[in-house]
């Protein structure tokens, strides 16, 4: 009955190889190693991708096989490109302070230093002091971790509350978007030490590196196919477990699982939180490539965008979110970066740059009525993959969800 | 007789020529002539008031033709004289003190006094006690708002000559009102002030409190030995307590030139670059600086060299505090009017509390029924079919710009808002219709994913927006009756336009309550929402019923609009901003239940506007916390304020 973990997930094997393949295209087309048929900027943008990706596969763990839709996702995301945004911005601005208070007759003291690394910092929001959650910011080993500890403390906090009081479906949706909302408007003021709306930036500048951005851009990319790469090896491995058959229970009967005797609460915090921190990661090898964060990255419209990117791909696999997530996110980089050719009917000309929301929107819709199971279920005309006839009755609670093929394996 | 006459005639002309003479200006300005041909706001005020003061009818003539600039200086001998214009090079120049025209000179043998802005400013208040008797009311008004606005001693006098001849009964009262504040300011007599402070105590007046507050005033000061006992002290200062740091009383005697200043890091540090010498500062090398403590070892080896003066110590600090004592002072000297007006304050301030719980109370009610408004609709959509409509801010936006519209085709701002209303409900039932027919209907099972198709349709009509209407802000403006605010006192207002919004939430509601219950639309909705299957085996088309029962959320939705985009600006995000308050004000106030999304508005309403009175200065910290609250509170009550019990609940 037991077969290798490899021969239950054949996606992942297909999938590290197009990954592997396609990173090693990217890297020698790239500008940095010499060809430049690629620019920097694309691989910057190639290199993002990547890490969307990554976030809609944690996207897809909550909401496609836990049946969760979170909308805060996008929040966990952006904590964790502004917890590095924030080792990367206190280094560069203490080696540019360091180096012009070298210049003194009298070398600095080391409380000088920070004085006028805060002043540097918090200069745009009138005020000079650290607060409380630099405080750990120059040490680069701490800030990652705290990468990965501050959205999973959220979600496990957050988690806890919402699970425990049996808050479930659109209600909790609607909940992870308050969550999502809060933590904008906080981070929109200036006293909530992260620069309020002013945000971090400078970040696409390691500090103390000095090559230059095409090979930087490159590493950047090689670190986001390492992390989505293994990413995926985790979210297979978990879905495809007991761990993954209990998620899916909870996802087509709750109260069913719960009978069964686990602890529904306990496997969907686990998630929530696992996902949070995936996200999280996620965002900080995200932000480095945008070079810039600041709170409207986190609005909860984002969220929202990431539930589309994962709907579109196809919910319940993991690659439809990879799918979804990627052709999603460079359609729009291409239509909204105002390279998609106008369409002149005469009367009016179709700018995408106005046109492609529209067109996104409506999209959306065709696909969640028309197509539920994205395009990732294309796969599935492929692989001969059919639902089960189950002569009229419903297919469940979820049209995607194909639980009796899943079954067998 | 007709001699009679003419000799009263003459006698009365030799007196006024002679009252003309005893009080002509000419003089009195000759006097001050170089003052007044240089204009300067710092030395004119001699000028000015000797004019003022000279009691010549023509003064207040004289300083307006100053204020307006049309006063000129002849060249010659130096008099002053109202010139007017004849042509480019000419002017026509008349005494000041006849009126009479003397001659047309060449402008090159005049010269123009100019006055600048700080000067007229004098000019005027100069002229405030002319005008306060001024025949013309508006002048008398215009006199008292520029008092009102700067307050002086020397106007207390005029003022007070001028309340009795005050025949405007409206006037009088402000003279008076007027008269008791510069008493309180500026009499003489501490009696006449502490009295006038106790009549005003209890008056909600901003004025009142602006000119109290001066009087209570302090400076610190600091003395050797015991607090001075002819002083009007405030309160005594102990050092090293939340009043008065050690650090700032230190600074006070370095102010009063009582101690050595401190050696500031910068100083140090500059001190020390100055003394470098040969690579070492006072025999420390230049490089092992980078520590305090190593700077001053260096720094108490040049004060020991005698290059810089000593460093002052901690012990040096404590030790200059302990040895003197600090006080806060009153800066008006008079203790009876000190203490009275602290009294005054404190039973203005007690009522002003009072007040402005009343006022905050207004607010919150206000925002309370725009979030009533708001989420109106979806108690509908929402709370009774429990159709998760995410494009449901998209239909308020729609509402707003019918309403924008409407205003441009007709330019009568009443006419075109009683037009707006009911088409906003028009344009956005279809719509709602529509989408119901279109989407929804496929979707009833699948709660989740309505949220994410009703979202699509959101991004794409707001984008819709965008490209029709432009991202910039559009006006919809309120119609005339509606401007304003009903002012209770200076503490308590309203707008009108929010008490429009909060009768009209209460329109709302019964009309929700109307239809929910007394029509045949609401109890073939209430029956489909309980049970589709047996409501269409009673002969009712759940289809039908569900359409109808959507499109009204979504009508009311676009009134809701008009009415948000009467004070809101009208832009393509403006439903986006309510969308997630009017969940959660469903959710929190208990779905399915329009008593619940009352609850649940006033609620959220209520908790802004009091998080908001915590910390004014900060919305954006407000609307976080009330968040938070939210999903604290939903911890505690998960199925909201009003929940349903029984079948109902439903699940």
């Amino acid at each position: 009955m037991q077969r290798s973990f490899i021969a239950r997930n054949p996606s992942v094997l297909i999938f590290l190889a197009l990954l592997a393949l396609f990173t090693l295209i990217v890297t020698v087309l790239a500008e940095g190693s010499g060809i430049g048929i690629i620019s920097t900027s694309f691989v910057k943008t190639l290199g993002k991708t990547l890490c969307l990706c990554l976030v809609a596969v944690a996207m897809d763990l909550i909401w496609g096989f836990t049946g969760i839709l979170s909308l805060g996702h996008f929040a966990f995301f952006g904590l964790g490109g502004y917890m590095i945004g924030m080792w990367l911005m206190y280094e560069r601005t203490r080696l540019i302070v360091v180096d012009s208070l070298a210049q003194a007759e009298i070398p600095p003291t080391s409380s000088e230093v920070v004085d006028a690394i805060g002043n540097q910092i918090f200069g745009v929001v009138g005020s000079s002091e650290f607060p409380l959650i630099w405080a750990v910011a120059d040490s680069l080993f701490l800030q990652l971790v705290l990468v990965v500890l501050v959205p999973g403390l959220l979600a496990l906090v957050f988690g806890w509350l919402a699970f425990r009081s049996r808050v479930t479906g659109v209600y909790l949706s609607i909940l992870t978007q308050a969550m999502t909302l809060a933590l904008a408007l906080y981070l929109f003021q200036n006293d909530s030490g992260l620069r309020g709306n002013n945000g971090l930036s400078g970040l696409q500048n390691l500090p103390g590196v000095s090559a230059p951005q095409s090979v930087v851009s490159l590493w950047f990319f090689w670190a986001s196919a390492c992390a989505l790469g293994l990413g995926y090896i985790l979210a297979a491995w978990l879905v495809s477990g007991k761990f993954g058959w209990v998620i899916r229970g909870i996802r087509d009967n709750e109260a069913r699982v719960r009978f069964l005797g686990y602890s529904v609460e306990l496997y969907k915090l686990v998630v929530f939180t696992l996902t949070a921190m995936i996200a999280g990661i996620a965002g900080a090898l995200y932000y480095p490539q945008a070079g810039i964060i600041n709170p409207a990255e986190i609005a909860p419209i984002a969220s929202i965008y990431l539930a589309v990117w994962v709907a579109i791909g196809g919910r319940g696999r993991l690659y439809g979110a990879i799918i979804g997530a990627a052709i999603v996110s460079l359609l729009s980089t291409w239509f909204t970066g105002g390279q998609a050719p106008d369409i002149p009917l005469g009367f009016y000309t179709v700018k995408w740059v106005d046109w492609w929301l529209v067109l996104l929107g409506l999209s959306f819709v065709a696909v969640t009525l028309f197509a539920p199971k994205g395009m990732g279920g294309l796969v599935d005309l492929w692989t001969q993959r059919r639902a089960p006839n189950r002569h009229g009755a419903d297919l469940g609670p979820d049209a995607g969800s194909l639980r009796e093929q899943e079954a067998e394996t | 007789m007709i001699r009679l006459f003419l000799a009263g005639l003459a006698i009365a002309l030799s007196g006024m020529v002679a009252s003309a003479q005893e009080s002509a200006l000419q003089p009195v300005l000759q006097e001050h002539r170089d003052l007044i041909a240089k204009s300067s706001r710092m030395t004119i005020s001699p000028a000015i008031d000797a004019i003022a003061t000279s009691g010549a009818p023509q003064a207040q003539e004289m300083l307006e033709q100053w204020a307006e600039k049309n006063i000129w200086m002849r060249k010659s001998d130096g008099l002053f004289f109202i010139g007017e214009k004849v042509d480019a090079k000419t002017y026509a120049l008349s005494d000041i003190d006849t009126g009479r025209m003397i001659a047309e000179v060449a402008k090159s043998e005049i010269k123009q006094l100019k006055p600048n802005s700080g000067v007229r400013a004098m000019i005027h208040t100069a002229l405030v006690q002319f005008q306060l008797s001024d025949p013309n009311p508006s002048k008398r008004q215009d006199a008292l708002t520029s008092i009102a606005r700067d307050p002086e001693a020397s106007l207390l006098a005029p003022l007070r000559r001028s309340i009795d001849g005050e025949v405007d009964k409206d006037l009088r009262a402000q003279k008076k009102r007027l008269e008791r504040l510069l008493t309180i300011g500026y009499d003489e007599d501490t009696n006449a002030r502490v009295a006038a402070i106790e009549e005003m105590s209890g008056d909600l007046g901003v004025d009142v409190r602006a000119t109290l507050n001066p009087l209570l005033a302090t400076t610190r000061d600091v003395a050797i030995g015991d607090v001075p006992q002819d002083r009007n002290i405030a309160r005594t200062l102990t050092p090293g307590t939340d009043e008065l740091s050690v650090r700032d009383a230190y600074a006070l005697l370095v102010s009063k030139d009582l101690a050595p200043p401190l050696t500031t890091r910068d100083d140090m540090r500059a001190a020390l670059a100055a003394n470098i010498d040969g690579g070492r500062v006072g025999s420390v090398p230049v490089a092992q600086l980078s520590t305090d403590e190593a700077r001053t070892r260096a720094y108490a080896a040049l004060a020991a060299d005698g290059t810089v003066s000593a460093l002052v110590t901690d012990a040096d600090v404590q030790r200059a505090v302990a040895s003197h004592v600090f006080f806060e002072t009153y800066i008006d000297p008079s203790a009876e009017v000190t203490t009275a007006a602290a009294n005054a304050l404190k039973t203005i301030g007690a009522k002003v509390g009072v007040n402005q719980a009343l006022d905050l109370t207004l607010d919150a009610l206000s925002l309370a029924s725009i979030y009533f408004l708001a989420a109106i609709g979806l108690a509908i959509t929402f709370g009774v079919m429990g159709v998760i409509n995410m494009a449901h801010g998209e239909f308020i936006m729609m509402g707003a710009y019918t309403g924008y519209v409407v205003q441009q085709v007709i330019p009568d701002h009443t006419v075109s808002i009683l037009v707006a209303i009911p088409l906003a409900f028009a344009v956005t039932f279809a719509a709602g219709v529509a989408m119901e027919r279109l989407v929804i209907r496929w979707l009833y099972s699948r709660p989740l994913e309505t949220l994410l198709a009703t979202f699509g349709i959101s991004i794409a009509l707001q984008q819709l927006a965008k490209n029709i209407f432009g991202t910039q802000a559009r006006p919809l403006t309120s119609p005339g009756w509606l401007d304003g605010a009903w002012v209770i006192n200076d503490v308590v207002s309203i707008s009108y336009i929010r008490i429009a919004i909060f009768i009209l939430a209460f329109v709302f509601l019964a009309i929700f309550l109307f239809i929910m219950k007394r029509t045949r639309l609401g109890l073939e909705t209430r029956a489909v929402t309980q049970n589709p299957r047996m409501a269409a085996s009673m002969g009712i088309n759940p289809g039908r019923v569900n359409m109808l029962t959507f499109g009204l959320g979504s009508g009311i939705a676009g009134v809701a609009g008009v009415a948000i985009g009467l004070f809101a600006k009208v832009t393509s995000e403006l439903g986006s901003d309510y969308i997630v308050q009017s969940f959660m004000t469903v959710v929190v106030g208990g779905v399915g239940n329009i008593w619940g999304t009352l609850a649940g508005a006033a609620m959220i309403g209520f908790l802004q506007k009091g998080i908001e009175w915590f910390n004014p200065s900060n919305t954006l910290a407000a609307q976080t916390y009330m968040i938070v609250f939210i999903i604290i509170f939903i911890q505690f009550r998960p199925r909201g304020i009003i929940a349903l019990k029984g079948r109902a609940a439903g699940d």
